[in-house]
């Protein structure tokens, strides 16, 4: 290379420079970052807000369900124990001791209950076991084991203590194992809960196939419907938008109780059987109460979030596409099918998803009008966040239910492609 | 704590609504609603008012034990008194989520009998001092129900001799009890039957035999309704519900008394509570002889204080005498069962985890 192609190319590197001197790159750098900081100062109040009451929460309540420190906070000694020493039977007087002193010091913090509930949860039947240890751990003398043996013949057993080392770790899966009906044995191993007691699992698929089942409803009703007002003229779909959108502006508990005067067994729609004498006095249809009820209300409650992205859809499909396809000697179904309802896809994935994803979280309707057979998994979410105040298995049952609708929500995206969504 | 931090967040919007009331001569008292309320109101908010110039601000909710430990984990506690159940009292109690209320400092009865001995048994805990004894009992339509008429517990179980269908409580407690009763266990041997495996099938296997029929309800107002909607011809309900539909709505609702199940309602101060010693002397007021008394007039639950039972007179329609309407009263006490509340502190959890199995199979 010569001399002078080497001071050429130093020329062509030489940067390009603004008006004001600096090299054009960082001027532009400069404008666009303060185009950036002002778009995003114009967001940030949504963020934060968004941030605060949202994503923090959220957070929180699933790091709750793999944390738990009811027990490690209040049991020091024990747990230091536990760090030391392997539990393969019932332990000797230190952990006897350990567990004396802590239920002493847990008694005058008042956290026996926290930490008995806490065992509770994974071996049921023992929170008094706790309780009333703690009440009479002040009188109690060395030998500590024979002492505590004494209270109650169940701290001699190894289930308690092997489910105390368990759950003296503050981070574990154990509320997950139970999310998904597990639990472990006498010697510590996961086995499946009792027939008796196996209720998230099925519950699971309860809720998936219904949420399924509901949105297949959904369409097969939207879709009529939407391309009526999409082909009516427009002072006909106005009206008739207006019946879509009244129900989508009323309160889902007035729409959810309304569902019940209708459908309960002495409610209108049995009472107009029995006028007809469809049906005699004592033949009243169950149409509540049960999963016939929970399917009925969460469809037509569900039903504008589908109406309304397949109507944005169908409304940019030109009629002439259909003349054209008459034109050319397609049958009426032809024309449907080849032409027309491929490009409503984009309309029904949306629609699909948005009622599928609200129905698997839905909570207060099942709650009113699904019997025992309509119940759904948010129904035993809200029971645990509320009623037995278990609020690890809570998060955990939720995060499960969180992590199905994100693994859906992937298939669905590799399946029909999300860009191919139009939401309205 | 990461956990206040998140928890101060959910709870700042409850916070902020609570915050401008929370100032010196308020208490924030929160109840069950509806009748229940309204009774407390007549019979412990106002003469506490007009007697110490303070306000009772009265907040509704569908268990008021449930906002109590969110709030105090979150260290923003914006209730001052609230009126819970016995299994919550001990529970939250034991959990340390409760101001202790010293016994000593209730007021004695009338007649000097000091207030440890005027309670009924059992209602005065370390941190709770019982107000009302409560009852789930069962109830039917007399309009509905051609023939005899059913008695006893075991009637509600036969849907052969009664047809029609059911309502129960969509909660493991009371049921299962309900259920052995009516196979006919004494009531003394109730719990220890339910304490094993054996005894908790007997329960459930009963409890199949209705369960095509049942019509589950959850809030405490639900029960009534169904009867009156005649979605059911029997329905268990909280006693105080089905007097004011049957008496004070004159709807024709009767209550069998057979196998009833008591339970306590208590005042309980969330540890931290802002107006802590404002609380402490509204409770001492509401739990005082006059005030339980008062209150049972407006609805038919009977007072905690046994010196309040011979003080309780008529209905506020002046006309029906309420003794015979209480839980407490000697003829309906006969067959009664006293909740055990240690019991389902314990076995709770996994019974409602199996009661919530067994309803979601078909």
């Amino acid at each position: 290379m010569s001399d002078a192609t080497l001071t050429q190319a130093a020329q062509i590197d030489a940067p390009i420079t603004a008006a004001d001197g600096t090299p054009l790159r960082i001027a532009l750098a400069r404008a666009t970052r303060r185009a950036r900081i002002r778009a995003f100062l114009l967001v940030a109040p949504l963020l934060a807000f968004i941030l605060v009451t949202f994503a923090f929460p959220i957070a929180q309540m699933l790091y709750r369900s793999v944390n738990n420190t009811a027990f490690s906070d209040n049991m020091p000694n024990l747990v230091s124990y536990f760090e030391n020493n392997e539990i393969s039977g019932v332990p000797g007087e230190a952990a006897f001791a350990a567990l004396v002193a802590d239920l002493k010091a847990a008694k005058k913090t008042r956290k026996v209950g926290v930490v008995g509930t806490r065992v509770n949860y994974e071996f049921p039947g023992t929170r008094s076991l706790f309780t009333s240890a703690g009440r009479k751990a002040k009188r109690l003398q060395p030998p500590y084991k024979e002492a505590v043996l004494k209270l109650h013949k169940h701290w001699g057993s190894v289930r308690l203590w092997t489910t105390m080392q368990r759950v003296a770790q503050p981070h574990n899966l154990a509320f997950y194992m139970a999310a998904i009906d597990m639990t472990y044995d006498d010697a510590g191993n996961l086995v499946s809960v009792s027939e008796d007691r196996r209720i998230y699992v099925p519950l699971f698929i309860r809720t998936l196939w219904l949420s399924a089942l509901i949105a297949g409803l959904c369409l097969l009703l939207a879709f009529p419907v939407a391309h009526l007002l999409a082909t009516l003229p427009l002072r006909y779909s106005n009206l008739l938008m207006i019946f879509v959108l009244l129900p989508f502006w009323t309160s889902l508990l007035v729409r959810t109780t309304s569902w019940i005067v209708l459908l309960q067994s002495q409610g209108v729609f049995n009472d107009i059987l029995v006028l007809l004498g469809i049906v005699g006095e004592d033949g009243r249809v169950q149409l509540m109460y049960n999963q016939m009820g929970t399917i009925i209300a969460m469809v037509h409650i569900l039903l504008p979030f589908m109406v309304l992205p397949l109507y944005s859809v169908m409304k940019t499909i030109p009629p002439s596409y259909m003349r054209a396809a008459r034109s050319l000697g397609a049958t009426p179904w032809t024309a449907f099918w080849r032409v027309y309802f491929p490009q409503t896809v984009p309309g029904i994935g949306a629609g699909i998803l948005l009622v599928f994803i609200l129905a698997v979280g839905y909570y207060i309707t099942p709650a009113l009008v699904g019997g025992s057979s309509g119940q759904l998994i948010s129904n035993l979410i809200a029971f645990h966040m509320q009623q037995s105040l278990n609020w690890s298995l809570a998060a955990a049952l939720g995060a499960l239910l969180l992590f199905g609708v994100l693994v859906l929500y992937w298939l669905y995206d590799r399946i029909v492609g999300i860009d191919n969504m139009k939401l309205g | 704590m990461k956990i206040k931090v998140l928890l101060a967040s959910t709870a700042l919007a409850a916070g902020v609504a609570f915050a401008g009331a929370a100032q010196a001569g308020e208490v924030n008292v929160m109840s069950w609603g509806g009748a229940y309320t309204k009774s407390q109101v007549e019979a412990y908010h106002k003469p506490w008012m007009a007697k110490t110039g303070n306000k009772v601000n009265s907040i509704d909710s569908p268990n008021p034990a449930t906002p109590i430990k969110a709030q105090v984990e979150a260290g923003n506690v914006s209730i001052d008194v609230a009126d819970v159940e016995f299994s919550d009292a001990v529970r939250l109690c034991d959990e340390g989520l409760l101001e202790t209320i010293d016994a000593s400092k209730l007021p004695a009865a009338p007649d000097g009998t000091p207030a440890a001995k005027d309670f009924i048994e059992g209602g005065l805990t370390d941190c709770a001092v019982a107000n009302i004894v409560w009852s789930t009992i069962y109830a039917y339509d007399s309009s509905k129900v051609k023939g005899s008429a059913p008695t006893t517990m075991a009637d509600f179980f036969d849907t052969k001799k009664f047809p029609g269908k059911r309502g129960l409580r969509k909660t493991a407690k009371a049921n299962l009890e309900m259920a052995l009763i009516a196979d006919g266990v004494a009531t003394g041997d109730v719990y220890k039957l339910l304490g094993t495996d054996s005894g908790v099938a007997r329960a459930f296997k009963k409890l199949d035999s209705i369960k095509k029929d049942v019509v589950w309800w959850e809030a405490g107002a639900q029960a009534p309704q169904l009867l009156a909607d005649g979605e059911v011809v029997m329905t268990t309900a909280y006693n105080g519900r089905i007097f004011g539909a049957a008496v004070g709505e004159g709807k024709p609702f009767v209550v069998v008394w057979d196998g009833q199940i008591l339970d306590f309602d208590l005042f309980v101060i969330p540890k931290g509570a802002p107006n802590k010693e404002l609380a402490m002397d509204f409770v001492r007021f509401s739990t005082g002889t006059k005030a339980l008394a008062d209150q049972a007039s407006w609805i038919s639950y009977g007072p905690a204080r046994k010196s309040s039972g011979a003080m309780v007179g008529l209905y506020k329609d002046g006309k029906t005498k309420m003794a015979p309407h209480m839980p407490t009263a000697a003829a309906n006490l006969k067959t009664a069962l006293v909740n055990n509340f240690e019991f389902w502190a314990d076995h709770g959890t996994e019974l409602n985890e199996k009661f919530n199995a067994w309803l979601a199979k078909n």
